[in-house]
């Protein structure tokens, strides 16, 4: 029963990851007539290529920063909607509604949604802020909408999710601190914040695996121009529009090792908790 | 899984908690309002920009008004007279119905067997499954865009819909196998007993009993399927194939010197609806599928 699924899984998943490798080992040059490609051995020589081109280790800059900015933004928002969410308990159908909107709103469409806000003619940023600045024209202002874009659309991610977790803490412990006379400071800091690690870390992995791999957004608010091209903008750039398939795999292959090395990370910080995820 | 059905558990009993929580609070205090709308201004406001936005045309596309001056359905009638906008919906359409019903027939048997069966290594599939779910998908599409040229799948509908299916399918045999665990066993054991065979008892006690995650698992994998940009903008390249997130980005306006944000926020509107009115009918589902699927430990 399991058997069509791994199938599929292995042959439209594992084997391209697999064929990518290769790629990546390939030089393509152009043949005598037409626009097929020939492929010739090039060993690591993509790699070697990449780990010292400045394009490369800027985008890794980006993604990283990126990353970094985004996923804390939206956890501090989300935190701050789960919580009030927890406790407005006559309004919580409504607002749970309100929150999914921008989860459910496509990427591209959040792209166009914050390109449009953020124009320096058609927007209402520069009106409530008077300023004149052209937001995805001008170097790290266009990272900014990025960044902020990103975390409007997935704050209702972590915010669920950590609702969810906030659900669990028994209501006794703080009626106990009350009864203590704990402040709602203390019992934010020593009862909410490390009973709810758990699920936490879970939602911090899995935005920040997302946001490593961020596409949509750069692709369609500035196809990458001003310093907002990420990795995965990079490759595909390179292989799709200027045919270069083994560098253009190559820098796919390396941000799969990224991605593989922050989970890593992760692993080791979560511990014990990752055990839950896959072994129940 | 004590900590995720727990986790489940409460999710669902929400009028209980309510009403534990009353006593201690009566009526909701004035500055718990305040975030409230705070929240919903923040969620909403750029929608509402989009809107405003997709009312107007010509000059009144190069200023700021919170209100449209000459609110015009223009942008409407221009997008669905536009056939490369149309086709791209037709597109969309049966790659994401496609993707979804494949996903969760094949995805139902895998997550029933990694749930129920006694089966040698199943933690390490699960584990593998979870894993491919933090792929970066580029690590897939650039390879596949070369694959696809050669063997004559790049530019159809099925060179998309095979390989939505790496993310459908995760999706689906995660959120399932929860599902599935929640089912008493008792009644398929039942069903066996009165003769039934593995398979009947899945298909006639075990899938009507899990039809709620069923159509949890639907919603999630069709808002996916509808929502991907990366695989559809890299393996397609004419209106034949084409999906709307990736002709909306194309876009150009109606006229030279237009700018085509009047009519991308049109389009963006309308493909917009059918998930917003999704999120507005199955809003308790879809948290219990997000939820289910990712709070654990």
């Amino acid at each position: 029963m399991v058997a069509p699924s791994m199938t599929l899984i292995a042959l439209v998943a594992v084997y391209p990851v697999i064929y990518g490798v290769w790629l990546s080992l390939h030089q393509y040059s152009l043949l005598q007539a037409g626009l097929s490609r020939w492929a010739s051995p090039a060993g690591l020589g993509n790699y070697k290529e990449q780990l010292q081109s400045s394009e490369f280790w800027s985008s890794v800059r980006i993604t990283i920063e990126f990353t970094i900015a985004s996923v804390f933004l939206e956890t501090i928002f989300g935190l701050g909607m789960a919580l009030v969410m927890k406790e407005a308990f006559k309004g919580q159908g409504v607002i749970r509604t309100v929150v999914l909107v921008p989860w459910a709103v496509l990427t591209v469409v959040t792209a166009i949604m914050w390109k449009s806000i953020f124009d320096a003619n058609l927007g209402f940023v520069n009106t409530v802020l008077g300023t004149t600045t052209v937001w995805l024209g001008e170097e790290p202002q266009a990272l900014l909408v990025m960044i902020f874009a990103d975390a409007w659309k997935t704050a209702p991610f972590m915010a669920l999710l950590l609702l969810a977790g906030l659900q669990v803490i028994p209501a006794d412990i703080y009626e106990a601190a009350k009864v203590d006379g704990a402040t709602t400071w203390q019992r934010f800091v020593r009862i909410t914040l490390p009973l709810l690690t758990p699920a936490l870390l879970v939602a911090l992995i899995f935005r920040t695996m997302d946001a490593l791999r961020a596409f949509d957004l750069p692709k369609v608010l500035t196809n990458g121009a001003n310093g907002t091209t990420t990795l995965s903008l990079l490759s595909s750039r390179t292989f799709q529009e200027n045919r270069l398939y083994g560098e253009g795999s190559t820098i796919a292959i390396l941000t799969f090792i990224l991605v593989m090395i922050v989970a890593f990370l992760y692993i080791r910080l979560v511990g014990g908790n990752i055990r839950g995820l896959t072994e129940d | 899984m004590a900590a995720a059905s727990a986790a489940e558990a409460t999710t669902t009993a929400q009028p209980a908690t309510a009403k534990k929580d009353l006593p201690k609070a009566p009526g909701t205090p004035w500055w718990l309002w305040i975030c409230v709308i705070g929240i919903v201004v923040f969620c909403l406001t750029p929608f509402y920009w989009l809107v405003n936005i997709s009312l107007k045309t010509g000059a009144d596309l190069s200023s700021a008004s919170v209100i449209p001056p000459n609110p015009t359905l223009k942008n409407y009638s221009s997008i669905f007279q536009n056939s490369n906008f149309t086709r791209a919906l037709a597109n969309s359409a049966i790659v994401s119905l496609t993707t979804t019903a494949i996903g969760i027939i094949v995805g139902s048997f895998a997550a029933y067997a990694l749930a129920r069966l006694r089966m040698r290594g199943k933690f390490i599939l699960l584990g593998i499954v979870l894993s491919i779910t933090t792929f970066p998908q580029i690590a897939i599409a650039a390879p596949l865009f070369k694959l696809w040229t050669n063997i004559g799948f790049y530019n159809t509908l099925y060179g998309l819909i095979i390989p939505y299916l790496t993310f459908a399918l995760p999706l689906s045999i995660y959120i399932l196998v929860s599902f599935f665990r929640e089912i008493p066993r008792d009644l398929e054991e039942a069903a066996l007993v009165d003769g039934a065979t593995n398979f009947e008892a899945f298909r006639k006690v075990v899938v009507p009993l899990a039809a709620p995650g069923l159509a949890t698992t639907a919603i999630l994998t069709f808002i996916a399927a509808w929502n991907e940009f990366l695989l559809a903008t890299t393996l397609t390249s004419s209106v034949q194939a084409r999906t709307v997130p990736v002709a909306i980005s194309q876009f150009t306006g109606s006229s030279q010197f237009e700018v085509p944000l009047g009519t991308q926020s049109a389009a963006s509107v309308v493909i917009s609806i059918p998930l917003i009115l999704l999120v507005l009918l199955f809003q308790k589902r879809i948290v219990a599928g997000l939820t289910a699927g990712a709070v654990k430990g």
